[in-house]
């Protein structure tokens, strides 16, 4: 009995913290969009953190959808071949990509790239005192290092999708066209006749959503890091995974919203 | 006139301060002494409003600190941190112009380099340093480039949380002589933390020496020789025998 009494308390001990944690990251993300509304607006740092989210993740986010891309054609190629259906190969990249692959596999390489570096940097500016520094200049950290970055993310990270399926189409197609023998022109064709608007829109808008989860997360994780190098490293560890498995979830329910009979 | 009255602080089950009193003179520099650990930090954040009091007040010329403009109230303070809390991403000059660069005491940008020129130069570093990051400097260049971000925008009161730790003793005796005269010139009121004696003789016109979360003693700077605090006594002379345990 004292067993089953204490695996419970155990489990409810958990269940509450994680209520507490989610309690505590929807007050953060209120607090970050109430400041949208609030100036001062630092202009400057949002600028730097789009270069340093939108820009900068550019080569890695068009990588990944090169190579996403070409893969795809080929395992719908040879999926496809088994009832003879090889020619939607162009049309079930195009749709793979700008509606699943491209937001979701875009998202994880900028949450492990970007929610990494803005929970290492904001959390050593939490050990060596520059966030208290900031407070004494009479500088809101949150409007500061959190509005900046998280609003950044949000506008960069639908554009880094729609690049991203640009690419991860021309992946497909040179592997369509130099490995499958297809007419350049037809799979060109293919791909925009089955191609529609919302399929671009739905994945950017799902970027979008996925950008700010990444920032919050980075941002949450970095001003509540412990103290040292241990805490630091605690708090890049979170911010990727937490991210990581929101953008996962979020996935799914946005899809859920936009494409459910 | 800062004063404190029986300002408490825990952290779980650690009670920092259990009811500090204290009163910090306009246009005087204190002095907090004590152990590491004590709580010296946590008072003078809490004065600042970076850590909330569990109960007591902090009044600033009889008006509680809580209350009212914290972008007014903040202006008045400039604060050197313990290791300088320098903004890595900006270079010197941004770093000493900070404040004036934003908010209420914004000025344009080649007047607020100008006078971080001039902030880097009373410290003893020369214009060279203003383009640099702060990674590209020493310990001690560090140290007065935050002095150099605390007197930028000339505030009434300036706190120093342990200004000579980790510097040399040639370095340690510059930066308490700089911060004499700053605090002379600038007629400021000034409240230091540390460990350092040397600096407690440089800085202090008064003294207070916080143990077990209390003021155990305070008084000028002159009458802390000859006080019979054994407490007192036996930190200003580093004895490792005596009613403070050593082991804590």
């Amino acid at each position: 009995m004292s067993f089953v009494s204490g695996l419970l308390a155990a489990i409810g001990r958990q269940l509450f913290a994680v209520l507490a944690g989610i309690g505590r990251v929807t007050l953060y993300a209120a607090r970050t969009v109430s400041h949208l509304i609030r100036p001062p607006f630092y202009m400057r740092e949002f600028g730097h953190a789009l270069v340093q989210i939108g820009w900068l993740s550019l080569p890695v986010v068009g990588l990944t959808a090169l190579f996403t891309g070409g893969a795809l054609a080929l395992q719908i190629y040879a999926g496809g071949a088994r009832f003879n259906a090889e020619t939607v190969v162009p049309s079930i990249v195009a749709i793979g990509l700008t509606r699943e692959l491209g937001p979701v596999l875009g998202g994880l390489m900028v949450a492990a790239r970007v929610a990494s570096s803005i929970a290492a940097e904001i959390g050593t500016m939490k050990v060596t005192e520059q966030i208290d520094a900031l407070t004494t200049l009479s500088t809101n950290p949150m409007k500061y290092l959190t509005l900046p970055r998280v609003l950044a993310a949000t506008l960069a990270v639908p554009l880094l999708v729609g690049v991203g399926d640009v690419i991860g189409i021309m992946g497909g197609f040179l592997v369509g066209v130099g490995r499958l023998d297809f007419n350049a022109a037809t799979y060109l064709h293919n791909t925009l006749d089955f191609l529609e608007v919302w399929d671009v829109l739905s994945g950017m808008v799902k970027g979008s959503v996925f950008g700010f989860i990444v920032a919050l997360m980075g941002c949450y994780y970095g001003m509540n890091s412990g103290r040292g190098a241990q805490g630091v490293g605690r708090a890049t560890k979170a911010a990727v995974v937490t991210s990581s498995v929101l953008i996962l979830a979020s996935n799914y329910i946005l899809t859920e919203v936009f494409f459910s009979a | 006139m800062i004063t404190l009255t029986d300002v408490r602080k825990s952290f779980g089950g650690n009670h920092v301060l259990r009811g500090v009193d204290l009163v910090l003179e306009g246009g005087s520099s204190m002095v907090i002494i004590g152990g590491s650990g004590t709580g010296k930090s946590i008072l003078l954040k809490s004065i600042l409003g970076l850590v909330r009091p569990d109960s007591g007040t902090i009044t600033l010329d009889g008006k509680d600190v809580t209350r009212g403009d914290r972008d007014a109230f903040l202006a008045r303070f400039g604060m050197l941190f313990q290791g300088a809390a320098l903004f890595d991403s900006l270079p010197v000059w941004q770093n000493v112009a900070f404040r004036l660069q934003r908010g209420a005491a914004k000025r344009p940008a080649k007047e607020a380099r100008e006078i971080a020129i001039e902030k880097l130069r009373r410290v003893g570093l020369t214009p060279d340093a203003a383009d640099k990051f702060p990674v590209e400097l020493s310990g001690g260049m560090q140290k007065r480039v935050g002095l150099a971000r605390a007197i930028a925008a000339e505030p009434e009161i300036i706190f120093f949380d342990e200004p000579t730790t980790g510097l040399d003793p040639i370095m340690s005796g510059v930066i308490n002589d700089l911060i004499r005269e700053i605090v002379v010139e600038m007629g400021a009121t000034a409240m230091t933390i540390t460990h350092d004696m040397s600096s407690v003789r440089a800085i202090a016109d008064n003294v207070a020496m916080l143990h077990d979360g209390v003021i155990q003693w305070t008084g000028p700077v002159g009458d802390m020789d000859a006080s019979d605090d054994p407490y007192l006594d036996q930190f200003i002379h580093g004895r490792a025998e005596g009613p403070i345990e050593a082991v804590r």
